[in-house]
Formats: C-alpha cells, structure tokens, sequence
C-alpha cells in the first residue's frame, strides 16, 4: 500500500514537472507576463521597405504602463529631435524644424501610419494586456519559424479594440507570439506580426528583431529591432508632460 | 457743336493709320477684357450650377462635428437625426449622406478614401446612385473620373477597402467597380469611393448614422431645431469657392490694367503729338473767334472718338469671338482639374448685360480723360506764338 502510494507520488511530480496542458487564457497570461512592462526603455530601429524605397528610423522610448508613452526619433537627420507624447487616447507630436511646433493631434491619429510603415501609432505605442482584449481558445500546436507553438484563436472582448479577431502562434517554451495575424471584423487578414529573434530581459522573453506587414499592401514590410531595453531604471513622472517634448 | 463733331471726324479720318492703330489697339483692349470678364463670370455661373446640382442642392444640414477639411472629424461627425429632418427625407425634400475614412488597396498599393454614403434612388443631387442597386458577390462601388486615373481602376474592377466602425475595430472587404462616372466638383471624385447608404452604414456598425442632409434645389429654409443638425445656407457653402474664384479674378484686374493702359497710352501720345503739330491750325482757329474751351473740347472730341471708333471696330471683329466663347465654349486642358473648383470639360463664357454695360462706360471714360488731359495744355496758349508754331 505504502508503495502505492509512493508511485502515486511520483506519478504526480512527473507529471508536473512535464507540465500540464495549460489553457488558452494561461497562455495568453504567460505572454502579458513577458510582454506587458510596468515601465521600459526601449531603444529600437525601424527599416520600413516601402515601394519608393528602405528607410532606417531609430527611436528611443520610455513607456510607462499601457497609457503613458514618450518617443524621440533619433535618426535619420531629417526626423532627428521628432518626439511623441502619448496619454491614454491623445498624442502630441512635436516638430523642432522648420518651425518648433508642437501639434496635439485626436484619437484617430493614433491609427494612422508611423511614418509611412506598416505599424499604426496604436501598434508602435501598444503595451495593452491580450488577457484584458481577448478571449482565446487554443485550436492546436505547430513549427513555425523552427519553434514549437501553441496556435490560438482569439476573438476580441469589447468593441472597440483594433483587431475583432488574431490567430497567434505562441512559443511553448518562451510563451512569445512567434506569429500574430490579425484580422478584420469580416475575416479578412489585415496585417501579420513574426517574431524573428528574441531575447532574454531578466525573468522574460522578449522580442529583439520583428517583422509587420500590412497584408493588404504590396509593401516589404517593416523590420523592428530592439537594440536596448531596460526594466530597471525609473522612469521621472516629469517624463511624461508637454513640457518634455521642447527639452 | 455739329461743326466741332464734323470737323472732329474729318481730322480723325484724316489722321489716317495712326487713328487705325489706336482703334486697334483700344479695340483689342475692349473685346480681351470684355471676354475676359464673360469667361469669369461663366467659371463662377458653372461652377455655382456645378456644386448646387452635385453637391449643395438648396442647402444642407451638417452634423455639428462635421468639418469637411478635417477629414478626422468624420469619424465622429455622425448622428441620428430627429423627427423634422426625418420627415423631409420621407417627403423626398432632402437625402442623407454618411461620410467615412478608410483606405483603399488599388494594386496593394495603399490610399486613403472617404466612403460616401448616399441612397441610390435619390434625385436631389446629380449623382448617378442608381449603379448601386446592382448585387454581386463584392459590394457596389461607384468612383469618379479623377478617382479612377489616380486609382489605376476601371469599371468592373474589384478592389479591397480597409476603414473602422463606430467602435474603433478594423474591418475590410471587397468593392467592385460598377461605374465611372463623370463629375464636375473635384470634390466629390478624387479620393472618394461612393456606396450605397444602407451598406455604409451596416458597416460601420450604426443604422441611422448620417453626417449632412442635402434639400432639395430650391429648399426655402425652415429652420429646423436638430439637436444634432445644423442648417448651412448655399451662401456659406459656396463662400470657400466664391473665394477661390474671387483670388483668380484679382488676377484678371491686373490683366485689364496692362491692357487698357497699352491702349490709353496710345491715345494719350497721339494727343500729344497732335497738339504739337497742329499749334498753327490751333493759333489760326483761335484768331478766327473759336473759344479756348472749344478748341479744348475739339481735341478732346478727337481723342474720345477713339473710344467711340474702337467699340464698333471691337463689335465687328469681337461679337462673333465672344459668341462663339459662350455658345461652342472653350475646351479645358486636363490640368485645369488641378485648379480646385468645378467647371467641367468646357467653359462657357456669360455676359451679364449690367456688367457689360458698367465695363464699357468705364472704358469710354478712361479714353475721354486720357484724351482731355494732353489737351488742357491748349488754354494756355497764346493764339498769337500758336500761330507761329511756338507755345
């Protein structure tokens, strides 16, 4: 009996330790665990492959939360000393040259195309919870990109969030969205997300190199490489006022 | 009086080239700014006819957030309306239009459109919306000239749009081109892709969502109280083209000036050269008892019949160039598109008698003055050098 009972046991832990199906919400947990930052300092490099041409953007930013966010574009010559201010659903953007102009700008900017790339204002400053957005159903596992994943549906909580529906393929080890594709209300694809490289940031996973593509354009995409990031340093509450964007 | 006149003539007819060439040159002036005053006023006429049958009709009630130059306040500017301007749409006395941001995808290259909504069985604006009944698997769309060169699409084509509803959420679909049509007002073609209302709407996510209401041409205003709606006259909507218009007609006063200013100078130098040749026949008809003033008034006369000269020579020559700009019209290079206000392929010239009236008075004056003026100098003279070729 007592042998039993020590197999039972053991049985146990391995199974444990092997670990247990997780549902889709806890995979959607484990993601906002590595992704959603209480606050970051994020310095990047954007190449946007439109039809005219590539361009390269680098910017470095300081994000608090899912609201608060401050951008300042450090490269090329011509967007150099360009910063934005986001609070909750405003944005500020500020200009230096020609005229040192600063330009509060509706919600629906916010929509619109960061210079001229496959990402919105929304997608570049998003730090929203997929818990919070979404309800999810997993629907199976795949190789994507050379990694095991979990594929989940997701169908969007509320009205109002940008994308009705994504599929997502998600890391098993590192729980990142190797793949997102994100969909129109209609089922349409409208732009896809791949996670080409990421990176360890402390406890975390986090993605270092990312591709986006507006699936609707014949554009190349645009490339998101994330140089820097840092968690740890503070970020002044002085940060995050009109008054940043002259200094 | 009769004599002066007479003699007036004999001395112009006797002149000989250089009175032609000052008919002329004053002629030209006349039928130019004449045709020029009737091509702006058939710009404005056609323009007015344009915008009041395509986009104004008798006026419009604009939801109060709805800017037109801001294409970001469409996204809000978007209402129900209440039960005044609901019974004028049943009457048939005004339609309701939904306007909408969005992309299009023509050869996945990304645009950006506003999606117009309009009822497909209305008449109260030119608009051919009956294309839109048409069912299909993709949504009927219907573009405009200018759209469909900038857009690279032609009828039966199908094409991908991209806009959000009420909520804020993405969505897309396909859209099939089932006309081209051709509009006068700019506005209403490049970069606007128009549905059927009741699609827009049920896109959007929002049954009754109306951004202006058009009345009907003629509408006399009935100052409905709409908590979400107000009234524009046709005087406010068509003041930014009244503008427009107004800024290229300054342009035409310049022109008149160099114009007029060529042919009263040629008037003015004649006078003057007149005044120096002839001082022996001013010193001997001031000797034989002609007064100062009359001898004034003979070279004035001189001068003026120029004008008189220059208007029937104009008439003869111009009457049928500006007839012909107002019947046949004058074909409009593809560019003039570009110019922001609605004309049409042809433009035909419009001569409101009043202002012909006013413009030629003010013609004829100019050339007495300018013909009065050199002659001042002959009440100073004394007939005595006059007559000796001196003073």
């Amino acid at each position: 009996m007592k042998g039993l009972h020590v197999l039972l046991l053991i049985l146990s832990l391995v199974h444990t330790s092997m670990g247990a199906e997780l549902t889709a919400t806890q995979i959607l947990e484990k993601i906002d665990k590595n992704q959603v930052l209480d606050h970051a300092i994020v310095t990047a490099k954007m190449v946007i492959h439109g039809r005219a041409g590539t361009r390269t953007i680098t910017s470095k930013s300081w994000s608090e939360g899912k609201d608060k966010s401050f951008s300042e574009y450090l490269s090329p010559a011509r967007e150099k000393g360009k910063k934005m201010l986001k609070l909750g659903d405003k944005l500020w953007s500020y200009t230096p040259e020609p005229h040192d102009r600063t330009i509060s700008i509706s919600g629906h900017l916010l929509k619109q195309s960061v210079m001229g790339s496959d990402l919105s204002y929304e997608d570049f400053m998003n730090n929203d919870s997929m818990v919070s957005d979404y309800d999810a159903k997993l629907v199976g596992k795949e190789k994507i990109e050379g990694r095991d994943c979990y594929v989940l549906e997701l169908t969007a909580k509320r009205d109002g969030v940008s994308y009705a529906r994504r599929k997502i393929w998600v890391d098993t080890e590192r729980f990142l969205p190797v793949q997102s594709d994100m969909m129109a209300k209609g089922g349409k694809l409208l732009k896809r997300a791949l996670i080409r490289e990421s990176m360890r940031v402390g406890s975390r996973w986090y993605p270092k190199s990312m591709h986006f593509k507006d699936m609707l354009s014949t554009g190349g995409g645009t490339e998101y490489h994330v140089e820097s990031i840092d968690l740890k340093t503070s970020i002044p509450a002085q940060k995050f006022t009109k008054a940043s964007l002259r200094k | 009086m009769r004599t002066l006149l007479l003699l007036a003539l004999k001395n112009v007819r006797g002149a000989g080239l250089r009175t032609w060439l000052n008919v002329a040159t004053l002629s030209f002036g006349f039928v130019t700014i004449v045709w020029m005053q009737g091509i702006y006023e058939g710009m404005m006429r056609q323009m007015v006819t344009a915008q009041i049958d395509t986009e104004y009709g008798g006026g419009q009630f604009w939801h109060k957030a709805f800017d037109p130059f801001d294409p970001l306040s469409f996204e809000d500017a978007h209402g129900e309306p209440g039960d005044a301007l609901k019974k004028l749409v049943a009457e048939k006395k005004a339609t309701p239009i939904l306007l909408r941001t969005g992309a299009i995808f023509p050869n996945g290259r990304a645009q950006s459109v506003v999606l117009r909504g309009i009822e497909p069985t209305q008449e109260i604006v030119q608009i051919p919306g009956g294309v839109l009944l048409r069912e299909g698997e993709a949504l009927p769309g219907l573009i405009g000239k200018r759209m469909a060169e900038a857009t690279g699409l032609k009828k039966g084509d199908t094409v991908t749009i991209r806009w959000r509803d009420v909520s804020g959420t993405f969505d897309a679909t396909d859209v099939e081109v089932v006309e081209v049509m051709n509009i006068a007002v700019p506005g209403l073609d490049a970069g606007q892709l128009w549905l059927p209302l009741r699609t827009l709407r049920r896109l959007i996510g929002s049954a009754e969502a109306t951004t202006l209401f058009v009345t009907e041409k003629g509408y006399v205003e009935s100052h409905i109280e709409d908590p979400n709606f107000v009234w524009k006259n046709n005087d406010f909507l068509l003041s930014e083209e009244r503008a427009i218009f107004e800024s290229k007609k300054a342009f035409g006063y310049i022109l008149y000036v160099i114009l007029m200013a060529m042919g009263l100078l040629a008037v003015f130098d004649t006078q003057v050269l007149s005044i120096f040749r002839r001082r022996r026949e001013i010193g001997t008809l001031m000797a034989l008892g002609v007064t100062r003033s009359e001898v004034v008034g003979l070279f004035t006369l001189e001068g003026s019949l120029h004008g008189v000269l220059a208007l029937f020579a104009g008439a003869l020559w111009g009457i049928p160039i500006l007839a012909h700009a107002a019947k046949i019209g004058i074909g409009l290079p593809k560019m003039s598109d570009n110019m922001g206000i609605a004309i049409g392929a042809r433009l035909y010239a419009s001569y409101a008698p009043q202002v012909l009236v006013v413009t030629l008075c003010v013609l004829l004056c100019s050339v007495v003055v300018v013909s009065f003026l050199p002659a001042r100098r002959i009440a100073k003279m004394r007939p005595t050098d006059a007559i000796r070729g001196k003073g």
